[in-house]
């Protein structure tokens, strides 16, 4: 029951990544160009938003489903991996204009070469399990 | 009816996402795609060649429902919502492409020049990069747009704030000073 829940917030998700524009490479490339205020609008208001629920969960303390307190895992201190992390995937996300969510929506959507492009991430994620240790963090 | 066959303007995007960290927080889970990479190379078997692999991947695949619901929320929008128009993009965008030869600019929902090209090398390798530098990226930085931009800074991390510079760095490196050498 629970996995299907999943399922469907998956299904609405993949929903908005397409009609946002957000799933689109030329919405990508734009925002890189910073000649449209589109993306920057959508993070932007999602972010907002967003902080605003997670203050308001933090202040009354709020339950989730299971009636248990909503923990919000905080990230590791360190800035290496962000930074050096951050660029790589900038790179990327700029050259197919998909980040991992849009990836599997445009399969759905009809956009088949986007497998080459799951069969990277894939590559790129057990690369990163292989050299992990040699990394700086 | 008349209105979900138009784009979603960028203020409910980005309302509708939010909702989405929200639902998923509310279920005891947390909105991140990007992990789901690693639970699949995990299922596929990477744990036999390294440790950050081996773990029960069965414990995160909740996730995997929610991104093979996007995979079929993908598939309704384009069939159903009009999903594929192509996007409004800025008109001086448009020009810029098409001198890059993106003859596709403006007509299309994606470069036709990069997904509908399956007998140019060239844009199988592009695909096949950009993949690999996705996944290594996003696992290094331990998050991707949904963790780090959305989630993370939600929550006011400066992690996801670093992460997110980079993620632009990145791309405006990869736009202004590399494309010109592929493009």
């Amino acid at each position: 029951m629970r996995n299907l829940y999943c399922l469907l917030v998956g299904v609405f998700f993949g929903i908005i990544m397409i009609k946002s524009e957000a799933a689109s490479w030329f919405r990508i490339y734009e925002m890189f160009t910073f000649k449209s205020f589109h993306m920057y609008g959508i993070i932007g208001t999602a972010v907002c938003l967003g902080a605003l629920y997670i203050q308001l969960i933090k202040r009354f303390k709020l339950k989730n489903i299971d009636k248990k307190p909503i923990i919000i895992k905080e990230k590791n201190k360190s800035q290496y991996r962000y930074l050096f992390g951050g660029i790589i995937f900038g790179l990327g996300w700029a050259l197919v204009g998909a980040c991992p969510g849009p990836m599997f929506t445009l399969i759905g959507a009809g956009y088949f070469s986007v497998l080459i492009v799951i069969i990277g991430a894939l590559l790129g994620t057990w690369l990163y399990g292989l050299l992990k240790n040699k990394l700086p963090h | 009816m008349e209105l979900l066959n138009e784009p979603f303007p960028w203020h409910v995007s980005g309302f509708l996402i939010s909702l989405i960290m929200l639902l998923l927080i509310l279920m005891g889970k947390s909105f991140g795609v990007s992990s789901n990479l690693r639970t699949i190379c995990a299922a596929l078997g990477a744990g036999k060649t390294c440790d950050f692999f081996c773990f029960n991947w069965k414990t995160t695949r909740w996730n995997l429902f929610v991104i093979f619901g996007a995979l079929i929320g993908g598939f309704i929008a384009a069939n159903y919502m009009s999903g594929l128009n192509p996007p409004d993009i800025n008109p001086d965008v448009i020009a810029e492409l098409n001198t890059l030869g993106f003859e596709s600019a403006g007509n299309n929902y994606l470069p036709l020049e990069l997904f509908d090209n399956l007998y140019s090398i060239k844009a199988i390798c592009i695909l096949l990069i950009g993949g690999i530098l996705i996944g290594f990226g996003a696992r290094y930085a331990g998050g991707c747009t949904s963790g780090h931009a959305i989630s993370g800074l939600s929550n006011l991390q400066l992690p996801s704030l670093i992460a997110v510079l980079g993620f632009f760095i990145g791309g405006l490196l990869m736009i202004h000073l590399i494309f010109p050498f592929i493009f």
